[in-house]
């Protein structure tokens, strides 16, 4: 057991972590005060979140680029809402972006399960149209902290144990995908769908019916974060999250979530996203611009998916690999 | 994703090559963008001006020249999302040549020269490392334009030579622009290329089986390298047009023209999976979606919402073919 998870990605990831955040301490110790860390953790949280929901996406072999869009659309529709009714419940607010969230991943799913057009094409496609949508009901105004109601800005911030809600909504998220991915059989089918969709076929699983569930749950779990990015940062306009999308395909894959689906797991995922995060949060500690932060994550991306490809080298034991090529 | 029983169809007779024609795709999109063209004339007064409509030309050519190299890429099954970036970071590089006073020829030199190594750079990654082109040009998207930041900041190269600005403001006779001409150049060799080379066939071959593609004797890696190196040359390209009609340099220059660049290939009738698709094809999208655009400024619809009908197009083009075929069953 011991050897197994010693030998895993996970061990790697964790290893490059802690190299990492000991590089950082050398030159700046306060960094890795517990405090210092749950404050990264905090400002990682809405990564690590979406990272989970495109990783199931990513596992039955399609991809959302427009997780960052159904994020921005819905954290304005979060704000119009508390800005044109302020007495209704923050909790009411959070149940209807989560549907609309939903609502948007249906679309992307339905196209891809139904009518049978590529992941990248539609949400590619629906990337764009989600950022118009967002400038036509905003009519391209921004909704400003004095707008938003202190409930409805304060409850990211609420603390619960020390620990703020936001950091709750990722620890909730990540404990719910462990849950989903080892205990349900959605959970496995997602893993089978992706690793061979023939096979699935047979075992009667639906593929395209597990694409549409993980393009729901993507999208739902845009639809929350909208909200929590909205509350936190006090703020609401069209480019909210602009090329977010990215970092998330970067944090699944430096997670070892293989793009061409079946490989991956929550460890990964959330390792991935606090990679990113301990970069992103470092940079201006030890005196980096922050104009570094796009070709750092893009040589992560870059060797990871090397990496990866090392690593994930068809082994003796997967008897039902298709044999068709892989593009 | 469920397959459907292989039946025997036998046509009563052989489709002739008119019969083939009208059923086209091209034509289709032809009808599209004459019917685009004539609703624009009846809803602007502006429109029909030839140096009205010489400017709209400005809204696709750019696009069109990378477009022409990713038709073939994915043709042949692979894909290039990193095509803007190259533009930033080709732009960037023209702009620090040009602190160090190099001339016109050199900064066209540099460009070209910047998006072929960029295109150089996915194509090792992806023929010589065997990985996926989609993540590698995801990723390069980012290294590339995050250099552009690194290099640029929030600052601007200005200043380009008077002769520079010739390339995207320059008119070659009367209302044709340099760019248009280059485009038209581009268009016939593209076309060249793809439909009456033993190369082009071998782009088709790669995209419909590259494994039999390999075993009939067609050197797969190169030739998908060599796209590689024209999707980047061809951002070069665009990026020394794009900057000299521009006259300035940021890190943000030609921010999500990857997707517009996709969108034209596919409107085009290019099968996203690879494996087919035509030169034409492209041509005429290229038309549709700058006139659409140049439409739409007309009647006063800002760029954001004509980014919804870019999506909607993109979408609307794929689904539309195979919703048709779903209601016939």
């Amino acid at each position: 057991m011991l050897r197994h998870f010693l030998r895993s990605r996970e061990a790697i990831l964790t290893g490059a972590l802690f190299f990492l955040l000991a590089l950082i301490a050398l030159r700046f110790p306060a960094f890795v005060a517990p405090r210092n860390l749950a404050a990264v953790f905090n400002d990682t949280a809405p990564l690590i979140i979406l990272a989970l929901g495109q990783m199931v996406v990513i596992l039955t072999r399609c991809i959302d680029l427009s997780v960052a869009a159904n994020l921005a659309l819905c954290g304005m529709v979060a704000a119009l809402i508390n800005v044109a009714a302020p007495d209704l419940p923050v909790v009411a607010i959070i149940a209807m972006v989560v549907i609309l969230g939903a609502l948007l991943g249906a679309f992307n799913g339905i196209l891809v399960w139904k009518v049978g057009i590529p992941p990248i094409v539609v949400t590619l496609g629906t990337l764009t149209i989600f950022r118009g949508i967002i400038f036509l009901i905003s009519d391209g105004k921004w909704i400003n902290a004095h707008e938003m109601t202190e409930g409805f800005k304060a409850l990211p911030r609420a603390d619960i144990l020390g620990i703020p809600m936001l950091s709750w909504f990722a620890i909730l998220t990540i404990a719910g995908f462990a849950l989903l991915i080892s205990r349900t059989a959605l959970g496995r089918s997602f893993f089978a769908v992706g690793g061979n969709p023939h096979a699935a076929v047979y075992t009667g699983i639906d593929v395209g019916r597990t694409q549409f569930a993980a393009f729901v749950l993507a999208g739902a779990l845009a639809g929350l974060t909208g909200y929590l990015w909205v509350a936190r940062y006090a703020v609401a306009y069209v480019d909210i999250a602009g090329g977010f999308e990215l970092d998330v395909i970067a944090a699944c894959v430096i997670g070892g979530i293989s793009i061409a689906g079946g490989i991956g797991s929550v460890g990964g995922a959330v390792l991935g996203a606090l990679f990113l995060g301990v970069i992103k949060n470092a940079l201006p500690v030890v005196d980096v611009s922050p104009f570094w932060q796009m070709a750092i994550s893009g040589a992560a991306i870059i060797v990871a998916v090397v990496l990866n490809s090392r690593s994930n080298r068809p082994k003796g034991r997967l008897i039902l690999r298709a044999t068709e090529v892989r593009r | 994703m469920t397959a459907t029983p292989l039946g025997r169809h036998l046509p009563d007779r052989l489709t002739t090559r008119t019969n083939r024609l009208i059923r086209s795709w091209e034509l289709l999109l032809l009808a599209i963008a004459v019917a685009i063209f004539i609703f624009n004339a009846m809803a602007s007064p502006y429109f029909l001006n030839v140096w009205n409509l010489s400017d709209a030309t400005f809204n696709f050519t750019e696009k069109a020249m990378i477009a022409f190299a990713m038709a073939l890429l994915i043709v042949a099954g692979e894909i290039d999302l990193s095509v803007a970036a190259i533009i930033a970071l080709a732009s960037t590089a023209m702009g620090w040549a040009l602190q160090f006073g190099v001339g016109t020829p050199g900064l066209v030199g540099i460009g070209l020269g910047t998006g072929l190594l960029c295109g150089a750079f996915n194509g090792i990654l992806v023929t010589r490392l065997g990985l996926p082109s989609i993540v590698v040009t995801i990723g390069t998207m980012s290294l590339f334009r995050g250099i552009s930041y690194i290099v640029l900041g929030d600052q601007a190269y200005r200043g380009y030579p008077d002769s520079f600005a010739w390339f995207g403001q320059g008119y070659i006779w009367w209302v044709f622009t340099v760019e248009i001409a280059i485009f038209s150049m581009l268009a016939v060799a593209f076309g060249i290329l793809l439909h009456r080379t033993n190369f082009g066939r071998a782009v088709y071959a790669i995209g419909n089986n590259p494994t039999a593609a390999l075993f009939s004797g067609i050197r797969v890696t190169r030739v998908k390298f060599i796209l590689f190196l024209l999707t980047g040359l061809m951002s070069g390209l665009a990026a020394v047009c794009l900057t000299s009609r521009l006259g300035s340099t940021r890190p943000s220059i030609g921010l999500g023209m990857e997707l517009e660049v996709v969108t034209m290939v596919v409107l085009g009738g290019v099968n996203i999976l690879g494996g087919s698709g035509t030169i034409p094809g492209v041509v005429i999208a290229a038309f549709v979606m700058g006139l659409v655009t140049f439409g739409l400024g007309l009647l006063n619809v800002p760029g954001i919402v004509m980014s919804i009908f870019i999506g909607a197009l993109l979408i609307g083009v794929i689904a539309l073919p195979r919703l048709f075929a779903m209601v016939r069953k």
